[in-house]
This record gives structure tokens, C-alpha cells and sequence, in this order.
């Protein structure tokens, strides 16, 4: 890496808070289990944005406080939420069916690797992972109407993970729209990674040298 | 009379057979039907292949029966947990066989079988290590694959509220997976927080009519804790 001129990466809140600011009042949307969860701190209890969780919990409200835990209502990463006034529940073939059926707006994944044909590998870094753990996720990546992921630019080693074919088992073909780093926000398009956003400081340049795949500048 | 209610747990457990599919609720601790699970480990019934999300937490329940060498094959979305310490130890050995499958998947192999829909499409999955070996088919210019239904032998529910001519209710968030066992299963038992004379329950309000459901056991634990 060559570039002089200092960056600070968005923070988890900022990528949070970048992906709410797009979603508009009306959406039915899923948030993955990690990092994409947060988004739901960053929407507007005003803005009426409708949170689904896979285990039946539609209208899902933000984590309550302590002593008003009901042991009854968790979310998909099993963590205690509310349920705002409009909110319903049903059973899991039914929740699904808002998935698969092509009924959400929007799912948020987090992502191992996001390819610049929009495929998505987040469920195993092997193909002798020694149980991998699918969830719902290819239910969602393949389901949503719009998929978005969530990640960091770069993996723990420094290795791409916005690339130009995915390694590792994929999740869904073909399905991610954008991507949200803590470095750029990219779009998927029929040329490839587009990009839309890039962290302050840090160059068009800069950011090619840190992605496998080739980027365009948005025209 | 109809009185799908029964009186003890061996009751409840009467009759399941060595090498039974049993199709097993909950997401997490909630909605889990812990006494049935640890009735049929009282029961006695081996070479189990299991359906359910996640492959047991600890060493109670789920992960118990596989512990003592009673599940043969398990089918779920999720074999990780908090704590999946005694399925890992299984499957790392080569003693548990083990069938990912998408939970969409999951929920809708089930409730197939429930409709008597032997195989259906679904786009979860193609293009992935899930679809290796299974029908592919063009369907208004997208690819779906094939799967099958997943019917049980037996299905363990739990339930908030239940009458005596086998009409449940759930709560919250504790629905999940179990609608859809009761309906895919041969012999469903239930195990109900709330027992509920005829006619209590507002016909409006049962989510899984009794006509799906065969036993019911009275379980008034109180709320789950732990997952």
C-alpha cells in the first residue's frame, strides 16, 4: 500500500447507521444474525420500517430493557426483542414463505465473500467445514427481493473479500444488490462493482489495491 | 368421549418404535418440548433419526438422547449452539450422521408432508452444495431444485394451551417449528402449559386444530430459560 493520506474506516455503528439511512419507511426487512442487526438501532421508530426474524416474529421492536424481558420473544440470533403494536407472530413455514415467497423488501447478511456476479459465500470457509451451519441464509439470499451484505473490505488477513469469483461454498448465486463496507459502499451491476461511497481520505486507487475484483466509478 | 389428554409421560411416549423419524419443535430454548424429550429418553426407543433446528445445547434433552447413543441421523439448519459440545464429539467420530438443510427448507419439507405434497421446487439453494444430486428444473426462466417432503413418525410439540380434543394455541415467538411437526408426523404428542376445558379456546384463536394432534400431556413449567 502506497497512499500517504490518512483514513479512518467507518465503525460499525457508522456502517449501521450508513444502510438505515437507505432503507425507506414502508420496507419489510430482515437483518442478519452479527453485524447487520445493528441496523435496526439507526431506523426511526417514526420511519415505519417492518423488521422480520426467521423463528415467526413479524414487527419486531428494539431489545428491552431488563426487567421488561419476556422470556417468549427472542429473535433469530436468540436474543431477547420486543414486539412494536402491529406486530404479529406465526410459525416457521409461514415465516418463510415471507422469504421465499418473495415477500420482503430487503435482507441484510453478513458475508464472507461477496463476488462481483453477485454471488455470496457466509456459511462455511471449507468444503470439509466439520458441520457447518446454514440457517436460513440461503433461504433469504435466494428469497429477499433486494439482498444486501454487510461486511468488512477485507478480511482478518488482509485478503480480499469483494472478489471475482467466490471460494469459498457459496450461499446463493447472483443474489447481492450492494455492499456495505467499512471502506466503500459498492453496488452489483451487469458491469461489476460500482462504487458509490468511499470512506473519507482514502482514494478510488486505494481502494482497488485492497479489492480482488475490478471497480468502476459510478457515471 | 374424545380425550386426547393422557396422564403420565409413559402415556405420552406409549409405542415408538426403534428407528423412528421424530420431528422435535423449538427455536433455542423456546417453544422446545424439554419433558417430552427427556420422556423419550425414558422410553427407550433407539437408531432415531431427528428432525429439529439445532442439534442440542449441553448435555440435557436433545443432547442427552444423542449422548447415549439413541440418534442415528440428525436433520437440521443449525448443528451450532452456545454449547454443541456432545453432537461435535459425535459427528467428529463418526457416530452421528448429520443432513444440513436450509431452515426455509426445513419448515416447507415438513409442511409438504402435512399436505400430502411428496416433492416441491424451491430456489433455496441452487447454485449451491445443496443442490448437488437433486432435480433441477426451468421454471418461467428461473432454476429451481426439487426437494422432498420430510414426514415423521412421531412429533414432539410444545403448546401453550390445549383442549382435550387436541386444539392448540402457542405463545409468542414459541410457534416456530412446532405447527408444522404436528402436521407431518404419524403420532403427534404434545406437551401444554395450559390444559383447557371444550370450548375455551376461541376457535378463532387455535393456531393447530386437533385434528393434527394425537396425545397431550399437561407440562406447566413456566417460561423457558437458557438456549
Amino acid at each position: 500500500m502506497s497512499e500517504t493520506v490518512a483514513f479512518k474506516p467507518f465503525s460499525r455503528p457508522q456502517m449501521a447507521a450508513r444502510v438505515a439511512q437507505d432503507i425507506p419507511e414502508g420496507w419489510y426487512v430482515n437483518l442478519g444474525i452479527g453485524i447487520p442487526t445493528a441496523v435496526a438501532d439507526h431506523v426511526p421508530l417514526e420511519r415505519e420500517v417492518i423488521f422480520h426474524s426467521e423463528n415467526g416474529v413479524l414487527g419486531m421492536g428494539p431489545a428491552p430493557e431488563k426487567d421488561k424481558i419476556q422470556p417468549w420473544l427472542i429473535n433469530a440470533g436468540k436474543q431477547y426483542v420486543t414486539m412494536r403494536d402491529g406486530g404479529s407472530f406465526c410459525h416457521h413455514a409461514d415465516s418463510f414463505s415471507m422469504i421465499r415467497g418473495g415477500h420482503l423488501d430487503l435482507c441484510v447478511l453478513g458475508a464472507f465473500q461477496v463476488a462481483e456476479n453477485g454471488d455470496i459465500a457466509n456459511w462455511a470457509t471449507s468444503e470439509n467445514d466439520t458441520a457447518p451451519a446454514v440457517g436460513g441464509a440461503m433461504d433469504l439470499a435466494a428469497g429477499a427481493k433486494r439482498l444486501w451484505v454487510m461486511m468488512e473490505h477485507t478480511a482478518k488477513d488482509g485478503s480480499p473479500k469483494l472478489v471475482q469469483r467466490c471460494t469459498y461454498p457459496l450461499t446463493a448465486v447472483g443474489a447481492v444488490k450492494r455492499v456495505y463496507t467499512n471502506l466503500a459502499v459498492v453496488d452489483v451491476t451487469e458491469r461489476g462493482f460500482v462504487v458509490l461511497d468511499i470512506v473519507p481520505g482514502l482514494s478510488f486507487e486505494d481502494l482497488q489495491a485492497r479489492t480482488d475484483a475490478k471497480l468502476h466509478r459510478a457515471s | 368421549m374424545i380425550n386426547k389428554i393422557v396422564q403420565s409421560m409413559a402415556d405420552a411416549m406409549a409405542g415408538i418404535k426403534d428407528g423412528s423419524t421424530v420431528l422435535i419443535g423449538g427455536f433455542g430454548a423456546v417453544g422446545q418440548p424439554n419433558a417430552l424429550i427427556d420422556g423419550l429418553i425414558e422410553q427407550g426407543a433407539k437408531d432415531l433419526t431427528i428432525a429439529c433446528n439445532n442439534a442440542g445445547v449441553g448435555r440435557v434433552g436433545l443432547a442427552r438422547l444423542m449422548d447415549l447413543g439413541r440418534v442415528r441421523k440428525i436433520i437440521c439448519s443449525f448443528p451450532r449452539s452456545s454449547d454443541p459440545v456432545v453432537f461435535e464429539t459425535l459427528y467428529r467420530a463418526g457416530k452421528i450422521e448429520l443432513e444440513i438443510v436450509p431452515q426455509g427448507t426445513l419448515a416447507e419439507r415438513m409442511r409438504a408432508a402435512g399436505a400430502g405434497v411428496p416433492v416441491f421446487f424451491t430456489a433455496t439453494g441452487v447454485g449451491t452444495k445443496m443442490a448437488v444430486g437433486k432435480e433441477h428444473r426451468e421454471i418461467d426462466g428461473r432454476t429451481y431444485i426439487a426437494e422432498q417432503s420430510l414426514p415423521g413418525d412421531v412429533a414432539l410439540v410444545e403448546a401453550w394451551e390445549a383442549d382435550r380434543w387436541g386444539n392448540l394455541t402457542y405463545k409468542q415467538a414459541g410457534r416456530n417449528f412446532n405447527p408444522v411437526m404436528a402436521m407431518a408426523s404419524k403420532l403427534t404428542i404434545v406437551q401444554s402449559q395450559h390444559i383447557r376445558e371444550l370450548g375455551q379456546i376461541d376457535p378463532d384463536h387455535v393456531v393447530t386444530p386437533g385434528i393434527f394432534v394425537d396425545r397431550v400431556v399437561h407440562v406447566p413449567y413456566g417460561d423457558p430459560s437458557g438456549f
